[in-house]
């Protein structure tokens, strides 16, 4: 038993989260919080304000420590600190609401740092990928300009290329578009259903109920720091299961 | 003014000396307080403290003080460097802690979320700091350090009191000569206000070349 391959004892999902805790203070954020994700699963988070949803998702990076429980990267745990972590966290794409571009470099300098620094490409092939994946998400024209010289939703596809050019085993989506101007809005999420389409597995936050629909193969409902309800969309949004999740689906799709 | 023309030569020395004082005590300054202030942002609790006892030491002894410590105390204990080169240590150690303090300040600007970025993206914090954080942090502080390197200018006369011949002790020992306060040392302000004046355009200058496009 103690010689298996680890390729053989490797969990069939992607990302596991076991039972996590976290409290900020005294404000208990999350309570036994445990989800899976398979390979190529796109898991939709949605919550009311204050459930602990994008919480949960740094907690899948580790950008938040937990107080308990283990995070796994296929069937790797990742560890609270250090080289191991900040390897794991390589494989681990994470778009914020904010979008975060490094403001002193260029499109493409944000796109290509990662794989120089991280994975040690050299900088010739590093760049040529990172243009190829600006090339993906539509702005190739903007690979010289500075972030502030781009629109939000043009800032936001730059950063999911960012996060794409470390080639990760999932991308976290901790409110992409909520930040955006309406007008800008489906030209990110246009990009994210073509990842979800290209198989990437994905951990989204967002308000965007259309995207649930369009690209989730299940929602998962939090609230309180739990997870409430998990359903594929066509079910959490056609017939909930609990109150909680129909007094807010009533309140997000009424408008 | 034609006291200082006659003893023209004194003058340059002195002010080469203040100059090589100058450039070589901001060098040091500048390398260490970037680590004192890398050391105050890092996430290891004991590096924190040794940078904060670091700049509290430091930016609350009077650099005369210090200078009279290094000067006369360290052979005392044994270690024996050239007096400019002790000179240089003195300044360069005290001053560091208010550049520290100058770039903390910068780091403070830059929005977590970059540093958050860089995490996510596998960077380790010192390649996050490195790569992300100082190159900004750095650009938001240009004018600050300039003020800086323009009261570091000023101090280093402070080691004509332990004995180093620059500008000013050049002065003082033409005055001693000439018994001429007013010339001589209006000549050496006019020296130190030259260097500081060019101080202050190079300042403006950095600070519009690497100004990040916002
Ligand atoms: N750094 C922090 N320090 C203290 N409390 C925090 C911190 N971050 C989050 N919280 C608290 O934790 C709770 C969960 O926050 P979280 O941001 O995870 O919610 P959310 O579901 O993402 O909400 P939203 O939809 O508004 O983004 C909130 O009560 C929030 O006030
Ligand atoms: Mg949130």
């Amino acid at each position: 038993m103690n010689s298996v391959p680890r390729s053989s004892v490797a969990s069939a999902f992607m990302v596991e989260a076991q039972a996590i805790n976290k409290s900020f203070g005294r404000t208990k954020v999350l309570t036994d919080v445990t989800l899976n994700v398979g390979a190529g699963e796109v898991v939709v988070l949605i919550g009311p304000s204050g459930a602990g949803k994008s919480t949960f998702c740094r907690c899948l990076n580790r950008l938040e420590n937990v107080d308990s429980g283990r995070v796994l990267l296929d069937g790797e745990e990742l560890p609270a600190e250090g080289r191991g972590l900040a390897r794991l966290r390589a494989e681990v794409g994470m778009v914020f609401q904010q979008f975060n571009l490094f403001a002193h470099k260029t499109v493409l300098q944000n796109v290509a740092l990662g794989p120089v620094r991280v994975k040690r490409l050299p900088a010739r092939q590093a760049e040529e990928e990172a243009l190829a994946l600006l090339d993906r998400v539509g702005i190739a024209d903007k690979a010289g300009h500075y972030p502030a010289q781009l629109s939000g939703g043009q800032q936001q596809r730059a950063a999911i290329a960012r996060a794409l050019a470390m080639r990760p085993k999932v991308m976290l989506f901790d409110e992409p578009t909520s930040a955006l101007d309406p007008e800008m809005v489906n030209e990110v999420l246009d990009v994210m259903v073509d990842l979800a389409r290209d198989g990437m597995t994905m951990v989204v936050v967002t308000h965007e109920m259309g995207f649930a629909r369009r690209a989730a193969d299940r929602v998962v409902f939090m609230a309180d720091g739990r997870i409430v309800e998990s359903a594929d969309p066509e079910s959490f949004f056609t017939a909930p299961q609990t109150e909680r999740a129909r007094d807010f689906l009533s309140k997000v799709l009424s408008h | 003014m034609d006291v200082v023309l006659r003893h023209w030569s004194a003058f340059t020395d002195g002010m080469t000396t203040t100059l090589e004082l100058t450039a070589l005590s901001f060098a040091g300054a500048l390398l260490i307080g970037i680590v004192v202030a890398a050391m105050r942002v890092s996430p290891v609790p004991v590096l924190r403290g040794v940078g904060t006892v670091y700049v509290e030491s430091f930016q609350n002894t009077p650099l005369l003080v210090l200078l009279v410590l290094f000067v006369f105390g360290l052979p005392e204990v044994g270690v024996i460097f050239p007096l400019f080169t002790t000179a240089v240590i003195a300044i360069a150690l005290y001053e560091a802690a208010y550049i520290a303090e100058a770039v903390r300040s910068g780091i403070n600007t830059v929005p977590v979320g970059q540093a958050e970025a860089a995490r996510a993206i596998g960077l380790g914090f010192g390649q996050s700091l490195r790569l992300v954080i100082l190159p900004q942090a750095l650009r938001a502080v240009v004018q600050p350090i300039g003020n800086i390197l323009i009261a570091l200018t000023m101090n280093t006369s402070l080691a004509a009191a332990v004995g180093v011949v620059d500008l000013t002790a050049a002065a003082n020992r033409v005055n001693l000569l000439e018994a001429q306060p007013i010339p001589v040392f209006v000549g050496a302000g006019l020296g130190y206000m030259a260097v500081c004046a060019l101080v202050g355009l190079l300042t403006n200058l950095i600070e519009r070349k690497v100004a990040i496009v916002r």
